[in-house]
């Protein structure tokens, strides 16, 4: 009989990730090759809702162990439970998230196995998997498998993989598990603020600024900023300001680039690219950013990229589907108006 | 504070990679010490500066690969190692953190051991995690902030990234932490640190040195590097007279193509 194919739901603050259910998706096609049910991985408090949740997504039965002592992620408790269920997996999947890089890689090491991160695309051969995943910041992608070890572990892209429709109507068991559940040696003692608005790597529409955001010299900041420093964020800002009004008309999300970031006008959680973030959404508009290599590197597999730039050479237009020359200060409003009576 | 930071040297990410013949190239682009990297070092060398100590720089790859941690003396490393067999050439991370973490335990008695959030070039972010998994510390990763630190207690707190925001975290020492770009400003090393570098020694550890006589293999095989289908884009400039008009214009088109 084939193996139960194994995903792990990561979730946060009671609400699971999208590409957990992508997750479940892929591990469908998965089991219409290699055999075998879907299971899905359910670890925290509270977690019951989510396991039926796995089902309508597609799960053919959900597995979930709830402890108070686990209301919070930690890698090292998480890990041993995941590790003693899927201990005899042939495969086990989880979307990426930081959460999982440690709990993959903790798992990887109980079990003496492979773990692949950051799968966009995959294939089986011989009863095993062939994923392709990016790298050097996807400038090249390698085909990567784990030909004897098992599980194989990875950990899938967001929005790598279409995420399927729940059906309310489908039924699998849903299983409390009964497994040793160790102390937990570190205390999450606080969370900052968590970001409002839609995260960079679920989005679909992506409306990034750059340094041209504080090129508006007929802006006159008010009177108290007198630093320059000061001013030229404050006009950054205001740039920021269309971007997060188009990213609204939208439904999307504001990304940036690093000299922005850098310069001080957005935080770092924005940042797109090499040494950021790396996403894909259907629709990325690029607003007075100049399309260096690790930029593009985050944003390349865009479907649609939107280059407005004042600079008709600037090389983000190689890579864009549709550009405009022009200041952004002078389109970005009527384009939000105009997309707002759509 | 016994502080060890583990380095890997990779090319500059401003290179032009490609592949030929499953061959990869980063041309005549510069080798350097991870960028990632660079943070974990600079951190190593403030605790340090507070608490005092030492800082050991390790790094597993060839014998020539010496460019990341004459990079992390200059910049105020005490000592650098190179880990270097030719067994352990194509390893994946299962079996890197197995030779790292048994390298650390040589190292000896460590607080603290420090990672960069990924390498540039494999992208896979994993290794800290399970040298930690392996030598029983707990692993934070994605610091963004050491909030405090009280090495006679035995005691950490940090402040996390997570994509939703972030999270403050406590635990014991010693513990393994990867940092991220947020958490401080790498040095410049300096004249004197560069002419120290480049007259150092680096010491060579074989897997003899550090006990390891297994057979590693990989779990993880990549059979073969391509490059990403072309992106076969014809950028379609909008016209216009005026900015409204070029905005009026650009939202038809995405209308047209489905774009939206
Ligand atoms: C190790 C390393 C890692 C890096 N990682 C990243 C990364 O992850 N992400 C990233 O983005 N960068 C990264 N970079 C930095 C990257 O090399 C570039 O410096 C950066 O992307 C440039 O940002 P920018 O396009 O906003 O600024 P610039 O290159 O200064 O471009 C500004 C653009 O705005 C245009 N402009 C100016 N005013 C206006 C206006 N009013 N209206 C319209 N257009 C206007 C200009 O014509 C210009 O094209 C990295 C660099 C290194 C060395
Ligand atoms: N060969 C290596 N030698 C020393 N440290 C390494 C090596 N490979 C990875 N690391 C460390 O592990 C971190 C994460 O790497 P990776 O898991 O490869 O993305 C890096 O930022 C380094 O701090």
């Amino acid at each position: 009989m084939a193996k139960d194919i194994f995903v792990y739901i990561d979730h946060f603050q009671g609400e699971a990730l999208p590409a957990s259910w992508e997750a479940v998706g892929a591990a469908r096609s998965l089991a219409e090759s290699l055999g075998g049910d879907v299971a899905a991985i359910l670890v925290g408090e509270n977690v019951g809702d989510l396991a039926e949740q796995a089902i309508q997504y597609g799960a053919d039965k959900a597995l979930h162990v709830e402890d108070a002592s686990l209301a919070d992620f930690r890698p090292e408790p998480f890990s041993s439970i995941v590790a003693k269920i899927a201990s005899d997996a042939d495969v086990l999947l989880m979307p990426t998230s930081g959460r999982t890089r440690e709990l993959a890689a903790m798992v990887g090491v109980d079990l003496d196995t492979g773990v692949i991160p950051d799968v966009i695309e995959m294939d089986t051969a011989d009863g095993a998997i062939m994923a392709i995943r990016p790298i050097y910041a996807g400038k090249l992608l390698s085909k990567v498998t784990i030909p004897v070890n098992r599980p194989q572990i990875l950990t899938l892209r967001s929005r790598a993989f279409p995420k399927p429709e729940p059906d309310s109507n489908r039924s699998g068991a849903v299983e409390g598990v009964e497994v040793e559940i160790e102390q937990p040696v570190t205390e999450v003692t606080g969370y900052g603020e968590t970001e409002a608005g839609v995260s960079l790597s679920d989005a679909a529409v992506i409306v990034s600024g750059g340094r041209g955001t504080a090129n508006n010299p007929d802006l006159e900041p008010p009177a108290d900023i007198t630093d320059e420093k000061e001013q030229e964020i404050w006009r950054a800002q205001q740039g920021f300001k269309l971007i997060g009004e188009l990213a609204d008309v939208l439904g999307g999300a504001v990304g940036a680039s690093r000299a922005a970031v850098d310069a001080g006008y957005i935080p770092y959680s924005h940042q797109v690219g090499q040494t950021g973030k790396v996403v894909s959404p259907d629709l990325y508009i690029a607003a007075g950013i100049s399309g260096a290599i690790q930029h593009l590197a985050g944003m390349r597999t865009a479907k649609t990229i939107v280059a407005i730039n004042k600079d008709p050479d600037a090389p983000i237009f190689k890579l864009a589907r549709f550009g405009v020359v022009g200041d952004l200060f002078d389109v970005l409003p009527p384009l939000t108006e105009e997309l707002k009576n759509r | 504070m016994n502080i060890v930071v583990c380095v890997k040297q990779t090319p500059d990410t401003a290179a032009t990679v490609t592949v030929e013949g499953g061959e990869v190239s980063w041309g005549d682009a510069p080798l350097v010490l991870n960028p990632w990297d660079e943070y974990a070092v600079e951190e190593a060398l403030q605790i340090k500066e507070e608490h005092g100590g030492q800082v050991t720089a390790l790094s597993l790859g060839p014998e020539d690969a010496q460019e990341a941690l004459k990079q992390s003396l200059a910049m105020g490393c005490d000592q650098a190692i190179l880990i270097s067999d030719p067994a352990f050439a194509g390893l994946d991370t299962l079996q890197v953190s197995k030779v790292l973490a048994a390298a650390i335990e040589k190292v000896g008695d460590p607080d603290l051991v420090l990672f960069g959030r990924s390498s540039v070039d494999s992208d896979t972010g994993i290794t800290g995690t399970q040298v930690a998994r392996r030598l029983g510390f707990p692993s934070l990763i994605l610091v963004s902030k050491v909030v405090s630190l009280d090495p006679a207690g035995g005691k950490i707190e940090v402040e996390r990234m997570l994509e939703e925001g972030r999270q403050q975290v406590a635990g014991p020492l010693p513990a393994v932490l990867s940092v991220v770009k947020e958490i401080n400003e790498p040095r410049y090393p300096s004249f004197m640190g560069i002419r120290k570098a480049s007259k150092a020694e680096i010491p060579i550890w074989s897997g003899a040195d550090l006990g390891i006589s297994d057979d590693l293999s990989a779990a993880v095989h990549w059979p073969e590097i391509i490059a990403p289908p072309k992106i076969e884009t014809e950028v379609e400039m909008i016209e216009g007279d005026t900015a409204e008009e070029k905005a009026k214009k650009l939202a038809q088109r995405l209308a047209e193509e489905k774009v939206i």
